[in-house]
């Protein structure tokens, strides 16, 4: 390796943007007068010029082999001059300034296997985390999940009826790698059971100080075990975190019959109407139920089609909820107020009711 | 080098249905013996419900701290192809452009060396190669370079800063994100690469309030675009969107604004600009008519993060308004003054919103050479415990 050293480049940065602009971003780059989402998956800006761009939208799984990119490639190859980019939530967007081979596209994204949706009030692609495939602190798989529940509400993707856009959004564990804490709807693995410290490793693998320090609660304390500077867990004070898992390897929480998904509503990011909020928790545990989790799936289903059947145009689901109280959303949704749904960590108190704003049900 | 063929019956089950298949993907590079055996690995977890991928590990490229996720499986005797299977971060171009042709040249690199499965992208915006075995990451790293692409960031050290699509396309972009944000991930290569913070340190910008790159939820450092002029309006189009029947004013706009700063004569559509809030919602609405004013610009906040360790946070306002000129030397500026306090101060793995709520917002201002205005706060504080200062007292 070290015959490498002196051709080696470093801290080049990423690479111009500029140079993969397609000619109409090129030539209209800030100069666009509007946009129109003519149907689901085909966004129009036009240019103050009076030139337009088509952007046609693909869902695509975020965990991509590179025969698929090259598929892409030769897709835009064909359609668009080679220029493609990628959105936020993983979708991949071909952008092409033809009118007419719009439609040729569409199809044959579809006929690939690449659905074309996730514009305006929708549900677009969900914004996941790597789960199973690449993760040690993972409470659940992400890619099977998020595929089980797409698969269920694929026609919300390529349709857009909804009262307004749904964001939903998957997080393995509490560490959320993804703005799962302001989703509409967030999924989200977590563990149930205190770490099993495995004393010999640590004397290899962990600093006893930052270990403790890691712990929010204080649960995490030094002790002595046979002799050797290690860990101890207060149980009850432990709401698994994993934070010290993360510090130490050797505190690991991961339990198959423990482990699964929790389900909060009620986040967003956009300053749209309402100001951003995150999302509260809806159902606190469904198990882990592999390969299609179909609880869990279930349990989403039903809560956007409550949603869709109630909220107002532009409503999101929080502001839905807010509308319509929380008392109402449990009633409707036919999901179990336990007390787990009330907080009990730092700033609990702001979420307890502080006034006589109720609304009473009528005998 | 063909693998033992691996059954895979549960993850097969996830090859139906409509929507796009990871496990097809996955198939489609199983040739390649390192994703042959993460298939295994993987359908074993399925089997199981518990993951087989150990804790980190400490694996990089000479010079860098960050950019390279050791991963090691916990089985390696039964899927040795996929022992060492390191993910690197590769910093993406702003918003996410490509061409097909440098695409190509990716995939050729990936190929040769890792096990050609991507995620188009990582959450924090970096083009992912999920799978590389040690000896390749310097191989790998050298042919990247030479292709113009670097690594990100990971670990205690300036993210991989990304953006919204902005000026490129979107009408609504109050300031160039993409420049900024190519701008600013440029001039902080040394901090992206090499880890010296309490903790991770995000930027996202985004070029409207409707936030599309959920800045406000989950960078430390949120450049929103905004603006401080008035919406305009093109009253003719807003005549058309009601006499199409498409949009109800009072239903769908006037009402819906959360200053009720608007007002639909049934001809004429007017705003008390002085008291918009830049939400939105009515340009999102009537998008044909409405567009941000003309004196654009973007505000910063500060601090946002997900629940580890203290708590999830969304950001709080620290520049109410900037004009975003490149080279953008305010941002620059800004970023340094807090690293400077909160390297200094903050303790390990305490990012710098915690850091924030641990020494309390008025203080930070005064260290990093702030004012404290009032657009700061919802509301100023409910409690009588302030903490005078003695020799305030004495002047």
């Amino acid at each position: 390796m070290s015959q490498n050293i002196p051709q080696r480049k470093t801290d080049i940065g990423p690479p111009d943007y500029k140079q993969f602009l397609p000619p109409v971003i090129k030539k209209n780059y800030g100069q666009w007068a509007y946009h129109e989402n003519p149907k689901p998956g085909v966004l129009m800006h036009v240019a103050k010029s009076g030139d337009r761009l088509y952007s046609v939208r693909a869902a695509t799984p975020r965990l991509v082999s590179i025969e698929t990119i090259r598929l892409f490639a030769d897709i835009a190859d064909e359609f668009t001059g080679g220029y493609l980019r990628w959105t936020s939530r993983n979708n991949v967007e071909f952008l092409l300034t033809d009118e007419t081979k719009i439609d040729p596209l569409i199809e044959r994204l579809h006929k690939e296997g690449y659905p074309v949706g996730g514009t305006g009030p929708a549900i677009t692609n969900i914004v996941h985390t790597q789960g199973w495939i690449h993760c040690h602190s993972a409470a659940s798989d992400a890619s099977g999940v998020v595929k089980s529940v797409m698969d269920e509400l694929y026609e919300y993707f390529v349709a857009m009826k909804l009262p307004a856009k749904l964001r939903i959004a998957y997080a393995c564990c509490l560490n959320m790698c993804g703005a799962v804490h302001c989703s509409d709807i967030a999924i989200l693995g977590i563990h149930r059971r205190a770490p099993q410290i495995d004393h010999t490793q640590v004397r290899s693998v962990c600093e006893v100080p930052s270990t403790v320090a890691a712990c929010p609660t204080g649960a995490v304390r030094p002790t002595t075990v046979n002799g050797h500077e290690s860990v101890e867990v207060i149980e009850e004070q432990c709401m698994f975190c994993a934070n010290c898992y993360t510090v130490c390897p050797a505190m690991k929480l991961n339990d198959p019959e423990q482990d699964g998904l929790s389900i909060w509503v009620g986040g967003k990011v956009s300053n749209a109407r309402s100001e951003p909020k995150f999302s509260k928790l809806a159902i606190p545990y469904i198990p882990n139920n592999p390969p299609r989790w179909p609880e869990a799936v279930n349990a989403v289903k039903n809560i956007v089609e409550v949603y869709a059947a109630g909220a107002r145009k532009y409503e999101r689901m929080g502001e839905w909820i807010e509308r319509i109280g929380w008392p109402k959303f449990f009633e409707l949704t036919g999901i179990e107020f336990t007390k787990y749904h009330i907080d009990d960590f730092t700033h609990a108190g702001e979420s307890y009711k502080r006034s006589a704003h109720l609304r009473q049900v009528k005998e | 080098m063909t693998d033992k063929k691996r059954d895979t019956p549960l993850l097969d089950e996830l090859e139906t249905g409509p929507w796009p298949s990871f496990v097809k993907e996955l198939k489609k590079s199983a040739d390649n013996p390192m994703t042959g055996d993460l298939l295994g690995l993987l359908e074993r977890s399925y089997e199981e419900k518990i993951g087989h991928w150990k804790h980190g590990g400490l694996v990089g490229v000479m010079g860098y701290g960050g950019g390279v996720i050791g991963r090691y499986n916990d089985l390696p005797e039964e899927f040795p192809h996929c022992a060492q299977f390191h993910t690197l971060r590769v910093n993406q171009p702003a918003g996410w452009f490509y061409t097909s042709d440098v695409l190509r040249k990716l995939c050729d690199i990936w190929e040769k060396h890792g096990s050609g499965v991507t995620n188009m992208h990582g959450s924090t915006g970096d083009l992912v190669l999920l799978g590389c075995p040690t000896e390749a990451l310097e191989p790998v790293f050298a042919e990247l370079t030479e292709l113009g692409f670097d690594l990100g960031g990971s670990g205690s050290d300036v993210r991989t800063p990304s953006c919204c699509c902005g000026e490129s396309r979107c009408e609504w972009a109050c300031y160039d994100t993409m420049a900024a944000t190519h701008e600013i991930t440029n001039e902080f290569q040394d901090e992206l690469h090499r880890p010296a913070f309490p903790y991770k340190f995000k930027f996202k910008m985004s070029g409207c309030p409707n936030d599309c790159v959920a800045s406000i939820a989950r960078s430390d450092m949120s450049i929103i675009g905004t603006w401080r002029d008035d919406i305009k309006i093109d009253q003719e189009k807003v005549r058309q969107y009601v006499a199409s029947g498409e949009v109800d004013m009072r239903r769908d706009v006037t009402s819906r604004c959360p200053t009720r700063c608007m007002r639909w004569d049934g001809t004429t559509l007017s705003i008390d600009n002085s008291n918009c809030v830049k939400c939105m919602h009515c340009i999102n609405v009537l998008h044909l008519a409405l567009s941000p004013g003309d004196d654009r610009g973007a505000m910063i906040l500060i601090g946002a993060k997900a629940p580890i360790i203290g708590g999830a946070l969304l950001a709080s306002v620290l520049v109410p308004f900037l004009k975003m000129e490149p080279p953008y030397d305010d941002i620059k500026e800004l970023a340094e003054a807090i690293w400077d306090v909160w390297g200094e101060h903050g303790n390990n793995r305490e990012r710098v919103g915690e850091f924030i709520q641990r020494v309390g917002l008025g203080n930070f201002l005064e260290q990093i050479g702030l004012d404290p205005v009032p657009e700061m706060v919802i509301q100023p504080r409910t409690n009588p415990y302030i903490f005078f200062e003695s020799d305030e007292e004495e002047e």
